[in-house]
């Protein structure tokens, strides 16, 4: 019936301290934030929506093809520059037309930040973009830009990195 | 004579809106007090100030779902069954007095009025579980039965000590012969009241016919809207009337500083603070377990009430 530790701490303190706990809790302070009216503070890594830098993607594709559940579209054509007064071959860019991210599909592996080879996209603690409409999380490059301005400085490395 | 209807119609007018308000008193405060001590703030929007009016937000939310009665319930019991609890309390909640003037009906045995009333409540309990068509409402209702069998004896054994220390029935007369040599004399008594009354309005840790993980919300499982609404009520409506009846009891009800005048604010008062103990007990224990609960009501507070009587006998025959 009754285990060792029972005896240890009888029925009586057990309750007493289950009591002193709730009454220690409810005199120090709640650790609530309230959201809409304070606006939490999150750590430089906070996991929020990926920005997009545009004038650094070069179209590579990397991004999309790693992406694990595909919700991210690119297109892109090429343009040829003519070659210079000085002679010389024409000379050949990618020009993205269109970058989009499917948020209602991602689920913020952060697969592509670590794959893009030229530093385009980056995590932003921005996380107020919620739809009515789950057709609405999909969103175009011009609204991937503007979170850039919310990207923080990269945080200092850890003490002893290399 | 008609100057006597009006004083009855007063009367219980007054009880209605006692029987109204305080209850919602009663869950405000749970609602912060439990949100403190588990760290949380609570209701904070509604009303403006620390989310006062959160019960009101509430009922005006239960009003407006739709009353759903299940093909399988028996329909007319189903719905009948939520009147019962309400109307068991506000019964109770008439006779006990606030001050020596201030109460809703003055009987003569009002003591036993109020324990009467009160187990008229579980038979709503017992009704809507039967009713439901729902094993997990049958398996609570039952499990609530049992409860109040077991509790029953210990509350009225409790009761008896203090009517035979004071020697009368009436409430209005026990909190005359109340002494503050009471609180020592009564103290086993008063324990066992209050974790007997805790356990007939199926709260922590006695909520296992309710109990959430176990049979989903027990007899009220299959209400919604305004019935459930009501079982709502009854249970803070019990918190009040065990309370106010345990202050009146126990701490001698509008004995206090000033009681000439004030004396209604200490019965609240006093009352107010076995609610929050009540509310306190919730936060911090776990639910006993069937077997448990039994055990705990048969081999701990029928032999503590039985001690009780034995004290308050040997009392009254020495001080006579
Ligand atoms: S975070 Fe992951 S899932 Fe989301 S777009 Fe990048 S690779 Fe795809
Ligand atoms: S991996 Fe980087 S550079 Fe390549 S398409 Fe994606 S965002 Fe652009």
């Amino acid at each position: 019936m009754s285990r060792p530790d029972q005896h240890k701490h009888g029925l009586v303190p057990g309750l007493v301290k289950g009591m002193a706990t709730t009454a220690r809790t409810m005199t120090s302070h709640a650790h609530t934030q309230e959201y809409p009216d304070v606006k939490p503070e999150l750590p430089p890594r906070s996991r929020g929506v990926i920005a997009l830098l545009a004038e650094n993607c070069t179209s590579c594709m990397l991004c999309a093809r790693e992406c694990p559940d595909w919700c991210i579209y690119i297109d892109s054509h090429k343009e040829t520059i003519p070659a210079g007064p000085e002679g010389g071959r024409d000379r050949q860019q990618n020009v993205l037309d269109r970058f989009a991210i499917d948020f209602s599909l991602c689920m913020y592996c952060g697969i592509c930040i670590e794959v893009c080879p030229f530093d385009a996209l980056f995590w932003s603690p921005e996380f107020e973009y919620a739809e009515t409409d789950i057709r609405d999380m999909l969103h175009e490059k011009d609204r991937l830009g503007e979170w850039m301005a919310t990207v923080p400085p990269p945080p200092a490395t850890d003490p002893g990195a290399q | 004579m008609s100057h006597d209807v009006v004083e009855v119609v007063l009367r219980a007018v007054c009880v209605l809106a006692a029987f109204l308000v305080l209850p919602l008193v009663v869950g405000q405060t749970e609602h912060k007090v439990m949100a403190h001590m588990q760290g949380r703030l609570g209701p904070m929007y509604p009303g403006g100030f620390h989310g006062w009016a959160q019960l009101v937000a509430d009922g005006v939310k239960f009003a407006q779902k739709e009353d759903i009665v299940p093909i399988a319930a028996d329909k007319r019991v189903f719905r009948l069954a939520p009147a019962l609890g309400i109307v068991a309390y506000l019964l109770a909640l008439a006779v006990i007095p606030l001050d020596a003037h201030v109460f809703g009906a003055n009987v003569d045995d009002g003591l036993i009025w109020a324990i009467a009333v009160t187990g008229i409540g579980t038979v709503g309990t017992l009704m809507a579980g039967w009713s439901s068509g729902n094993k997990y409402a049958l398996i609570g209702a039952m499990r609530s039965a049992a409860q109040l069998l077991s509790y029953e004896l210990p509350l009225i054994l409790s009761c008896a000590s203090f009517a035979i220390a004071a020697g009368s029935l009436s409430l209005v007369g026990i909190a005359h012969a109340w002494t503050p040599w009471w609180l020592l004399w009564q103290l086993p008594g008063a324990i066992v009241f209050l974790v007997a009354a805790t356990a007939e309005l199926q709260r922590v840790p006695f909520d296992a016919p309710v109990a959430d993980s176990e049979v989903v919300m027990g007899p009220y499982t299959e209400y919604t809207g305004l019935r459930f609404a009501f079982f709502l009520l009854a249970e803070y409506a019990g918190i009040v009337v065990m309370s106010l009846l345990l202050a009146v009891l126990y701490l001698g009800g509008w004995t206090g500083p000033f009681d000439g005048y004030l004396g209604w604010l200490w019965t609240l008062l006093k009352g107010f603070l076995f609610a929050l103990i009540i509310i306190w007990m919730r936060v911090s224990w776990p639910r006993l377990r069937e077997d448990q609960l039994q055990r705990v009501a048969w081999l701990g507070l029928v032999p503590l009430a039985l001690l009780q009587l034995a004290i308050t006998a040997v009392g009254v025959v020495l001080t006579a």
